[in-house]
């Protein structure tokens, strides 16, 4: 790659323009980050409403239209606009300084990424003024025809998830890229950091992941508005067959969800432990074991459809071997901490309260593998503690903890300690308060989607103590959010490596150059830093050679906003997609032509 | 720094507490409820238990394992002045262990699982009564062809005698789930599903069901309810609904015939042996026998069978019955309404 060329002087780097017209994955990361912590937010509030409605039998503070598209927009909220995004900001801002790059392989087609995503979530979320999705967010034929749906919603999240798909598309392809041929010196594969290899790994997974989804959109959008019946029974068509194609993509994309989460602990664990992961290539393998076998376990959301005895089998068997790479991930995380000495800050207790959380939902996932189990679990709250074990527990816990590690790199800056520990332990007993309950209100029966219930079923106590604990963990959010304005008001005083890590990220400065590293690094062992600073090895010193930075562009930007048009067109008129399509082309013809020196 | 450690030495001890009391708490809350999966009254939900009981107890053990093993890591290994980390980058022989470890967890319940499973797929035996359930948006539709009666919400069962339904769709997807008695097998528009169970305690209060499927707005409020009856008893329910609807007696009711007859309802309702012969809405010739009304949510009585005609869609949001009251749109006055309600109670 050209790294060193040009003499191009840089434009100015702060004003709304060049946040606008940026190519710099830091910049990027950072937009990824805070757009998706205000679309956290927002979910959060979706749900607030859920629990408050639930609090009591007979609730009255929402009705059942609302709450159904309460519980869809709740999901589709932190699935596609929260956790994964938050998942690409770290990837975004850190994956290029933990290879040793200067940025990622296209650093345009980043950009588009971005806005693309964003366009996409305010799009899906406009959905609320004219109607929201309420199907669920797995949507399921035939609720989701136009017979039975008839009005927008149901549009709105076809076209919303399919740009967002191509969002995930295009940041999966660049990541990968920049994995496989961006690496510094020395930096071999059995080097990567563990949070580059779940980048990797979720990147394959995406791009395998997203086809089949697409495919399902456009067949349901086809049935919606141009008459065609690929769901629809009464025509020759079959509900069944969108479950498959769903969940084929569904399954891979809850490891696209967890497997960010198990990186982000993979870095934390061993730096406040202050000893080497234990067990490297077997947490690597592990995860590529995971995302192999999460292809061959997609009907286990369809045990209770009749789908006979043979499948059955085949599908719970692949299921409960995922127990398997999991647990032995589980065991080496715990085998990092024996032995160390553990810095128990906000970070590494959010990773260590991930473990935990995330063995709940792990434990709870085995349980309902076993299709006669789960002919008793399938859509009761006992599911709902398994997935909110795995991805408020899991996901969005080793995500705090990754803010907590690399606010310093970010931002220059150190999140305060003593509120973060106050953060820390309001979510710790919020999510359990949330979510614990959950497992017993299932095995009471309870099912999921119910905007009411009668008194006398036993429900109304754990009702009640779900809603509280939802209100916690608001709490535990409005302290992490004081917490950060807290923090962006103090002066960047972070060193380059406040935390003695192991990583190249933590070798240039807090907040890195925009162009990441002056030297680009040379990679001696596993844990570069480590082997350098026990070897004795300085730093290389700059050469004063130019370095070449990618120049902004306003065509991305321009780009997504054309496929937002475009998908507009099957919610309104169809002239809209024309109009989109041209913006699109001339987007990328003028993409083609832009110098890039 | 020594205010710090017994700051959190005293969380920890805290925490232990709150842990112990909450494990009380859970040992002592009771199973027993109306809907719970854990009180077994029918052989499907006695077949699931066996893998359950197993997986249950394995996952608690996990569990408190994993638990223990991540608290006692978190306060043993926590940093303390002159304590040095272990630089072990891995051993291969407790990789070894520890994969093995869920290995064996994974065949001690993939066996009985698969055998649970074939047990559930087995033909229905020979002498079992036949059950069709129809799923409609947003209630339960029972037809019992060798009796060729039907009824709508109110499920009868005889004790003890295996039932083999077909469980079947007439709009979006439902699921047929009683929580005692049996686990829930979806009902899907094109598709015929099967569930076969034996009933095993009879008793005078009902089992509650409810649709576990998301099926439209008011997926929540599609319940229905299982009598599970002596052979006797169930006999003599049949016959009286295989009968004609009674004619009725009072004046009031008479009158509500007679505007029922000339109403809308007859275009979706049936009403056995008068002209009421509507097939997309709950079969009425009996509706005054059965104790609940609106697919399992109301009481059968007078005042709610009013509120009901007045306007379902109050009761159920997104009805697919038209509110018949004036005030709502509809073409009866209260007292037709009222008239109605009697003949309808009537039905027994």
């Amino acid at each position: 790659m050209a790294t060193i060329a040009g003499t191009l002087t840089q434009p100015a780097s702060s004003g709304i323009w060049s946040w606008i017209t940026t190519v710099d994955h830091k910049r990027i990361g950072a937009l990824y980050g805070v757009t998706a912590f205000i679309f956290f937010m927002w979910g959060g509030f979706q749900a607030l409403l859920i629990r408050t409605q639930l609090a009591v039998p007979h609730g009255v503070v929402i009705d059942a239209k609302l709450f159904n598209e309460l519980f869809t927009m709740h999901a589709l909220t932190m699935i596609f606009l929260a956790v994964m995004p938050l998942g690409a900001s770290f990837t975004n801002y850190l994956l290029p300084l933990m290879v040793g790059a200067r940025d990622v392989a296209f650093p345009r087609l980043n950009a588009l990424s971005y806005w693309v995503f964003l366009f996409g979530g305010l799009l899906l979320t406009s959905s609320f003024f004219f109607g929201a999705p309420d199907g669920g967010w797995f949507n399921y034929a035939p609720l989701s025809s136009k017979q039975y749906s008839p009005g927008p919603g149901i549009t709105f999240y076809a076209v919303g998830l399919l740009i967002l798909g191509v969002s995930s598309l295009m940041a999966a392809l660049n990541f990968a890229t920049t994995i496989i041929n961006m690496r510094a010196p020395g930096m071999t594969m059995m080097r990567l950091p563990v949070f580059v290899w779940m980048s990797l790994i979720i990147s394959f997974l995406l791009i395998l992941a997203l086809p089949p989804l697409t495919v399902a959109l456009l067949q349901l959008l086809f049935d919606r508005e141009y008459g065609t019946h690929f769901f629809i029974a009464s025509e020759g068509g079959d509900p069944i067959l969108w479950q498959h194609l769903f969940w084929i993509f569904g399954h891979p994309e809850v490891y696209i969800l967890i497997l960010p989460a198990m990186g982000i602990v993979s870095e934390v664990i061993p730096v406040f432990s202050r000893k080497p992961l234990f067990g490297y290539p077997a947490i690597v393998f592990a995860g590529v074991a995971i995302a192999f076998l999460g292809w061959a376990v997609w009907s286990h959301h369809m045990f209770t459809t009749g789908m006979g005895a043979v499948p059955k089998t085949i599908f719970a068997t692949n299921t409960m071997i995922i127990a398997i790479p999991t647990g032995v991930k589980i065991f080496n995380w715990l085998g990092t901490m024996y032995g160390g000495s553990l810095r128990l800050n906000t970070a590494m207790s959010f990773s260590i309260a991930f473990i935990a959380l995330f063995t709940i939902g792990g434990i709870s996932g085995v349980m309902h593998a076993s299709p006669p189990v789960d002919m008793q679990h399938q859509d009761t709250y006992f599911v709902v503690a398994h997935i909110h074990y795995v991805l408020v527990g899991g996901a969005v816990t080793a995500i705090f903890s990754g803010i907590y590690y690399w606010f310093p790199k970010m931002t220059g800056r150190f999140l305060d300690e003593r509120l973060g520990m106050l953060h820390f332990w309001l979510w710790f007993f919020g999510v359990n308060l949330t979510f614990f309950p959950m497992h017993y209100l299932g095995l009471l029966g309870m099912p999921r989607r119910i905007y009411t219930y009668d008194a006398g079923l036993g429900w109304g106590l754990w009702n009640m103590v779900e809603t509280i604990g939802a209100y916690v963990l608001a709490a535990s959010i409005l302290v992490f959010v004081w917490n950060f304005f807290k923090a962006m008001s103090q002066p960047q005083t972070a060193p380059a490596n406040p935390w003695d890590a192991a990583t190249l990220e933590w070798a240039t400065s807090s907040p890195p150059p925009e162009h990441d590293f002056d030297v680009v690094p040379v990679v001696r062992a596993r844990d570069p830093l480590w082997h350098d600073r026990d070897h004795g090895i300085e730093p290389a010193q700059p050469t004063g050679e130019h370095i070449h930075v990618p120049p902004p562009s306003y065509y991305p930007i321009l780009i997504a906003a054309g496929m937002t048009v475009m998908a507009m067109g099957p919610l309104s008129h169809l002239a809209l997609t024309a109009i989109g399509a041209v913006i699109v082309v001339y987007g990328i013809w003028g993409w083609a032509l832009e110098p890039t020196e | 720094m020594t205010r710090i450690r017994s700051v959190r030495s005293s969380l920890s001890r805290r925490f232990a507490l709150l842990l112990g009391l909450s494990l009380l708490l859970a040992l002592t809350v009771s199973c027993d409820a109306p809907m719970s999966t854990a009180v077994i009254k029918g052989s499907d939900n006695a077949a699931i238990w066996g893998p359950y009981n197993l997986i249950m107890w394995l996952a608690g053990i996990v569990f408190v394992v994993i638990m223990a093993i991540t608290a006692i890591f978190t306060l043993m290994f926590r940093e303390r002045p002159g304590r040095e980390a272990q630089q072990i980058h891995g051993n291969t022989r407790l990789e070894v262990i520890w994969t093995m470890i869920p290995v064996a967890i994974v065949v001690a319940i993939t066996v009985p699982t698969i055998s649970t499973i074939q047990a559930q797929s087995a033909p229905p035996p020979a002498d079992a009564m036949k059950v069709i359930a129809i799923g409609h948006q947003w209630w339960f539709e029972f037809q019992y062809p060798d009796l060729g009666i039907s009824t709508a919400n109110e499920l009868h069962l005889p004790v003890d005698k295996p039932v083999h339904f077909e469980l079947r769709s007439a709009d979006v997807i439902h699921s047929f789930w009683v929580p005692q008695i049996a686990g829930k097998v979806d009902m899907v528009p094109g598709h015929t599903n099967f569930l076969t169970f034996t009933a095993t305690e009879a008793r005078p209060e009902p089992y509650l069901g409810q649709c576990a499927e998301l099926c439209g707005f008011s997926h929540a409020n599609m319940r229905f309810r299982v009598f599970v009856d002596a052979q006797s008893d169930f006999d003599s329910w049949s016959k009286s609904v295989a009968a004609k609807a009674v004619t009725p007696v009072s004046p009031l009711a008479k009158q509500g015939q007679e505007i029922f007859n000339r109403s809308a309802c007859i275009g979706c309702h049936t009403v056995n042996g008068t002209a009421a012969q509507g097939k997309t809405a709950p079969d009425l010739s009996h509706v005054g026998a059965r104790t609940t009304i609106a697919a399992g949510i109301l009481v059968n009585n007078e005042a709610n069978l009013t509120r009901w005609i007045h306007n379902s869609a109050d009761v159920k949001p997104g009805s697919l019955m038209p509110p018949m009251a004036k005030s709502a749109g509809g073409a009866l006055s209260d007292e037709e309404i009222k008239a109605v309600a009697a003949y309808l109670l009537e039905l027994k």
